[in-house]
């Protein structure tokens, strides 16, 4: 039911959106014209409030399931594979988990060699009855040493058979405190069989059998290269996105959690568009390494002007001597020494050629630190921002109330703050980006295009950010020009994402290029 | 306590007939049982020695296993051997969870520690052995060890 040519969302938003969107609507969806932008899965409803006229570039198609839905979407790959291969559900399952849920490289082992498979999945090759408990007479559990004729035992079908209670507390066992599910053994020695659903539905208690489903549903979820879960804390539900590993570097998948959760497919970190995963990697583990430490050495040091070791000046007259490579140089214009006669205290040197050449050297080693800085600063003032307009957001409801018994406003008629405070935050977090990516960019004309969106983007939020601040009391009257003034966020935010997106996808000669070693 | 039936069960069996070179020292309670070792054959690694072993019983034992390692005093040393730290630590993947079954006991563990020793003919300790019993604080359930070599 997953075809792969259809699904690879980036490939599909071409210019020619409207094509790409009747595309979609026969490969399944007849329902209204307008709605037909996420490809339903079978079995699964898209979330309405997603639905979108239009897809735009650098957004991607993906579908959120909650654990009902995971559990439905694998009993129906049980059921049918199930039916082809002839097993019951409960060992096709075991199967499955065994090839990663691969339908067809299952099928076609299977078929190749089934007594193998059946062996190393753990299943063993006649096909059983269905799991019972037994009394078996003069039967001693070797697991307690308990018998009796009223003792209740089990075994799958290896035949290592043990009481219902022991079995009970190893299963307990293997699933509270050893978190295994898919895995479970007999717990006969050196016995390599898979107990199976079946068998376990029999022997446990009911809140270990939601613990062992709910861990089930986590392998799946685990195994499977297209799912993953959404990262929040406490929340349930995975999604479902084909952006492939490979495509990373020309796409920045991000999706929307049920919970609101906004976060990246590729990586789980938070959204992060427009720069790439690999991208906002290595920019994290530069700033984690470098920025308080470059911030200080710019700051405090200068270097040697002969083999620029990185001197710090605590104190005593201008005449350095390098301890490294006893070059003898001037602190103020880095000119040599011996130039200077004795007119030290007050370098009136400055232009003298020595000591610009070194200079010149020098600004080039330093100019790589300080274009760091630029953009860390940049990115850094942005995230800074963005938590106070989280704190802001928390006022916002306030404010609210306020200007609704100022002002004798309704409700509906002061949503324009939050949606004012929910568009700043977004917009910060995408600018915050666009520096981290920035940095990494070469040079032309689509990197000072970039950057000319990047200007418009911020200039328009810092216009909204202020006025956002005003006092409750001013802040009805402005209710026209806060809405014009979101909207315009939002476009400017809309823009820049997609003419990015659209450049990182074609990747061609007029795109925009990353510096050399970008991606290594 | 789940574990008491099944332990009073195999101190009963320990305290009857044993394979030759395994000996019951101490079982006061169903927490801790000393056992002896004493390899059989002409091995002249372990020639004229007894081992100790210390056996530590959870209180889930046997669906978890114990906790067993060598004890060093005047009289019995740590038998030298690639998977037993000279602080008595033993790494066997039959004590750890993953290789672990309900169905052995304190017998089976004995001998299958005997025989280890018997087919043993490296005299040397496990690599890392040194910085391991300097910095190991750890109970030996809780180290994971990685099981890699199949042929001793």
């Amino acid at each position: 039911m997953d075809s792969e040519d259809e699904v690879i969302s980036v490939a599909s938003s071409e210019e020619m959106m409207e094509d790409q969107d009747s595309d979609l609507s026969m490969g399944g969806d007849y329902s209204d014209v307008d709605l037909d932008v996420d490809d339903p899965d079978v079995g699964f409803e898209t979330q309405d409030k997603d639905i979108k006229p239009k897809r735009r570039p650098y957004e991607v198609e993906f579908n959120i399931y909650g654990p009902a839905d995971i559990q439905s979407h694998q009993d129906q790959q049980i059921d049918e594979v199930s039916a082809i291969l002839g097993q019951p559900p409960e060992a096709t399952a075991i199967l499955l988990r065994h090839t990663r849920w691969n339908k067809e490289r299952l099928i076609e082992i299977y078929m190749d060699k089934q007594d193998t498979l059946l062996e190393e999945a753990g299943l063993g090759k006649s096909l059983a009855k269905l799991p019972e408990l037994k009394k078996v007479k003069g039967f001693v559990c070797e697991i307690c040493c308990e018998d009796g004729p009223d003792l209740k035992t089990f075994s799958m079908k290896c035949g290592h058979r043990f009481c219902l209670d022991c079995y009970r507390q190893y299963l307990a066992q293997k699933i509270q405190e050893e978190g295994e599910a898919a895995r479970i053994k007999c717990p006969g020695d050196g016995c390599n069989k898979i107990v199976d659903s079946k068998s376990l539905d029999l022997l446990v208690t009911e809140d270990l059998k939601d613990r062992y489903q709910v861990l089930l549903t986590r392998t799946y979820v685990d195994d499977k290269e297209n799912l993953k879960w959404c990262p929040a804390p406490n929340c349930e539900y995975a999604v479902d996105c084909r952006v492939k590993q490979r495509d990373l570097n020309k796409t920045v998948p991000t999706v929307h959690c049920t919970c609101g959760h906004h976060f990246c497919f590729g990586c789980t970190l938070n959204d992060h568009q427009p720069a790439p995963c690999s991208l906002v990697k290595k920019w994290l583990k530069k700033c984690e390494d470098d920025s308080e430490t470059a911030n200080w050495i710019s700051a405090n040091t200068k270097e040697c002007p002969k083999c620029h070791s990185t001197i710090e000046k605590n104190g005593g007259c201008n005449h350095m001597t390098c301890r490294k490579c006893k070059h003898e140089f001037c602190w103020m214009c880095m000119g040599v020494w011996s130039e200077h006669g004795t007119s030290w205290y007050n370098c009136n040197r400055f232009e003298e050629k020595s000591g610009s050449e070194a200079r010149d050297a020098q600004a080039k080693s330093r100019q790589s630190l300080e274009r760091y800085l630029h953009y860390y600063n940049r990115y850094a003032n942005h995230e800074q921002s963005a938590k106070l307009d989280k704190d802001i957001y928390l006022k916002t409801e306030k404010k609210m109330t306020q200007l609704q018994s100022s002002s004798g406003m309704s409700w509906i008629e002061v949503q324009f703050l939050d949606a004012a405070s929910q568009a700043l935050q977004q917009c910060r977090q995408t600018l915050k980006w666009t520096y981290a990516f920035a940095y990494y960019l070469a040079r032309n004309n689509l990197t000072e295009i970039f950057e000319d969106n990047q200007k418009d983007l911020e200039l328009a939020v810092e216009n909204l950010s202020e006025m956002f601040e005003k006092p409750t009391d001013q802040l009805s009257g402005l209710k026209v020009e806060m809405m014009d003034k979101t909207a315009y966020c939002t476009r400017r935010r809309i823009i820049l994402l997609s003419d990015t997106a659209e450049n990182l996808k074609n990747g061609g000669a007029h795109s925009l290029r990353l510096r050399p070693g970008s991606f290594d | 306590m789940f574990a008491s039936k099944r332990l009073s069960k195999e101190l009963q069996k320990l305290q009857g007939t044993l394979p030759p070179g395994i000996s019951l020292i101490s079982a006061e309670n169903f927490e801790e049982w000393l056992m002896d070792i004493k390899v059989m054959d002409d091995n002249p690694l372990y020639r004229n020695e007894v081992y100790r072993l210390r056996f530590r019983f959870g209180s889930s034992y046997p669906i978890e296993a114990p906790e067993v390692t060598f004890v060093q005093d005047p009289s019995h040393p740590i038998p030298m051997h690639p998977h037993v730290y000279s602080n008595g630590i033993i790494c066997l993947d039959l004590l750890d969870t993953s290789g672990w079954s309900p169905v052995q006991n304190v017998e089976s563990v004995c001998v299958s520690l005997q025989s280890m020793l018997t087919g043993n003919s490296k005299n040397e300790r496990p690599p890392g052995n040194d910085a391991f019993v300097r910095t190991n604080r750890q109970r030996p359930r809780d180290i994971n060890f990685v099981f890699h070599d199949n042929k001793v």
